[in-house]
């Protein structure tokens, strides 16, 4: 191993690939434009439309209740709720999205309620139309209410406290989100294995294609110390993209929740992330042996490729098999113990969920950082194996 | 010096099984000299090109190149050739300048002696125009150049070039072929393959004839005719073939 030469291969490759405007774009304009449009912007989008939603007036529609007028009185007195004349077709009505709900008040409904009986009020909504839901919303708080305020009556007549239902009260205050502290580590290792996949490719399969390998091959550099070199290029394009999806998500989460501070709903709470800038940094360290096992295994699949198009339908489903242990890891139940330890990829996120969470589980960070590094050297000697073979380098 | 002792390369193919590219080839190419390995396509010219260069290891034989062996010391001969053919493209997104650099610097040159040593190069050649366009930007003239600068920026004793003007212009041909004469003045040792009789007629000192992996024929071009009959290049080499090299 010469470290100068590996040195002079990698400033050589990192150069040449920074000059790449396909690299650039995977490195740079992914994790900067794409990710915090997807996340901050749909999520900004997504929570305008539902305020503005909440704004608008319902239009319900009454079917019955002309002898009830307490339950009337009550629907009317609904906030944000405008009723529209009755009609026979009233379910049609609310499958055509002409009214957000529809409300079908028994006969005798008020002297039902006197008599101490319990009446069973149909509401039909469109399932999955966000107006035809809140207007349906709005209906249920009205009845409820009512329904509430003659438990109370019935109890009053019989001289019963109303604290007697309700025994214990539950007040949730939320000091911390993981919800999307979660999603860091997460975004780390699908951003780095995006930003490894294309100059993988292009170091391998991409000179094979070009007629650059041949001119490699026969200069004194060792294939080892060749594929060292290709080897650190692919892990700093890695990490570089994933530090930038990091930072750019940083910047949108403060834009946002600035954005989101005038909103009238808990919008600006989908924004909170309480983590310090030590655990995104012990995230990466923990990242780390993982990006150099992806760059490992990416550039011995991309080698084996005859060309640039052979490599990425080798390299495409890779995505899936990295994205499902890191999903994994979101689900509830999936713990960190000394199996899910060993597992590539789902360690990782395990334990990195754990680190911006504020937990630091020391035995299981020791031992996920060793074992990764442990996979890191394994698919490097694989890869510089590989790198040696004739029958790779020359595959026709 | 070239000196292959019996040089031997197997390829397995799942389909045709054992393919022998490369059959017990022996010659030596002194400095000086060009060696002139003329067969047709799939004759196993660039096979055994590669094998000299350390691209291929040999399946059986050896080869002694600028005084080291290709099994055993293969970085010490690449450092002491200089290896070009149709298939040793340039990377396009590099200048002609860092093309050459980064070479110079795999050679192990100092910073001091790279850039006085591409100076002298891209001025021989008449490159300082380009200098820094892109290789990819280059045209095809260009690009022969930078790759006869990227072969020559170490200073090398041995030549390898395999079919070098494969596909080339004449002008462009003509350039790379007196730059193997040139070789030649300078003493350095050079193999040159090709498919093409008027270049070996008009470069060569030693031919030799190369089919299905097999040596067939070698020696100066008058010595072929006296031994294979008279006419030019083509006819004794459609002779030796068609007879087996007897």
């Amino acid at each position: 191993m010469n470290l100068r030469k590996i040195g002079v291969v990698y400033r050589k490759e990192l150069i040449d690939s920074l000059r790449d405007r396909r690299t650039l774009i995977s490195m740079i304009v992914i994790p900067l434009l794409l990710m915090p449009l997807l996340t901050i912007g749909m999520g900004l989008f997504t929570a305008k439309m539902m305020v503005s939603a909440m704004q608008e007036t319902s239009h319900v529609m009454v079917i019955g209740g002309e002898d009830s007028p307490r339950v009337m009185s009550a629907i009317r007195t609904a906030k944000l709720v405008a009723l529209v004349p009755a009609a026979p077709d009233y379910i049609k009505q609310v499958s055509k999205k002409k009214v957000g709900a529809a409300v079908v008040i028994p006969k005798d409904f008020d002297a039902s309620l006197e008599r101490n009986e319990t009446m069973t009020v149909p509401i039909y909504m469109y399932e999955g139309e966000f107006p035809s839901q809140i207007a349906a919303d709005r209906m249920d708080k009205a009845l409820r209410d009512l329904g509430a305020a003659t438990v109370r009556e019935r109890l009053a007549a019989r001289h019963v406290s109303d604290a007697l239902l309700q025994p214990i009260n539950v007040e949730q205050h939320k000091v911390g989100s993981s919800v999307l502290a979660g999603l860091i580590p997460y975004l780390v290792i699908l951003l780095s294995i995006t930003g490894a996949m294309y100059p993988a490719t292009d170091l391998t399969a991409g000179e094979k294609e070009r007629g650059t390998m041949e001119t490699i091959l026969c200069s004194p550099v060792s294939r080892t110390d060749l594929v060292l070199g290709k080897f650190l290029v692919v892990t700093t394009t890695a990490l570089a993209t994933s530090m930038l999806a990091v930072l750019a998500m940083g910047f949108s989460f403060l834009y946002a929740k600035s954005a989101g501070a005038g909103m009238p709903l808990d919008s600006a709470s989908i924004f909170q992330l309480n983590i310090d800038a030590g655990a995104v940094i012990a995230v990466f360290a923990m990242v780390l042996p993982l990006v150099m096992f992806f760059s490992a295994v990416l550039l011995t699949i991309a080698l084996f490729a005859k060309s640039y198009k052979e490599a990425q339908s080798y390299l495409s489903p890779l995505m899936i098999v990295v994205i499902l242990p890191a999903v994994m890891s979101m689900m509830p139940g999936v713990e960190l113990n000394m199996e899910t330890a060993l597992v590539p990829i789902l360690n990782t996120s395990l334990v990195s969920k754990e680190i911006v969470t504020g937990t630091y589980p020391w035995e299981y960070i020791f031992f996920i950082f060793g074992s990764s590094t442990v996979y890191a050297a394994i698919a490097l000697a694989v890869a510089v194996k590989l790198f040696n073979r004739e029958d790779v380098l020359f595959r026709a | 010096m070239i000196e292959a002792n019996q040089l031997c390369k197997v390829f397995r193919d799942k389909k045709r099984g054992e393919i022998r590219a490369v059959d017990d080839v022996s010659f030596r190419c002194l400095p000086g000299q060009i060696y002139g390995l003329l067969g047709v396509n799939g004759a196993g010219k660039t096979t055994c090109q590669r094998m000299l260069a350390t691209i291929l290891q040999p399946t059986s034989g050896t080869a002694k190149v600028a005084g080291y062996d290709v099994v055993n010391e293969p970085e010490k001969v690449r450092a002491s050739i200089g290896f070009m053919s149709t298939a040793t493209a340039l990377y396009g997104r590099l200048s002609a300048q860092e093309m050459v650099e980064y070479f110079g610097r795999l050679y192990g040159l100092t910073e001091s002696v790279l850039q006085k040593r591409i100076d002298e190069l891209f001025t021989v050649f008449d490159m300082n125009e380009y200098r820094d366009r892109r290789c990819d930007k280059l045209s095809t003239g260009m690009k022969q150049k930078v790759s006869v600068a990227r072969t020559l920026v170490h200073d090398p004793p041995v030549m390898i070039f395999d079919e070098p003007t494969l596909g080339l212009d004449v002008m462009t041909a003509r350039t790379i072929v007196n730059f193997i004469r040139d070789c030649r003045t300078r003493g350095r040792t050079v193999i040159f393959s090709t498919h093409v009789m008027s270049e070996v007629e008009k470069l060569c000192d030693i031919i030799g004839i190369i089919h299905n992996g097999r040596l067939l024929a070698e020696g100066t071009i008058g010595s072929l005719r006296e031994k294979y009959g008279p006419g030019d290049l083509e006819d004794i080499f459609i002779r030796v073939v068609e007879g087996g090299g007897r």
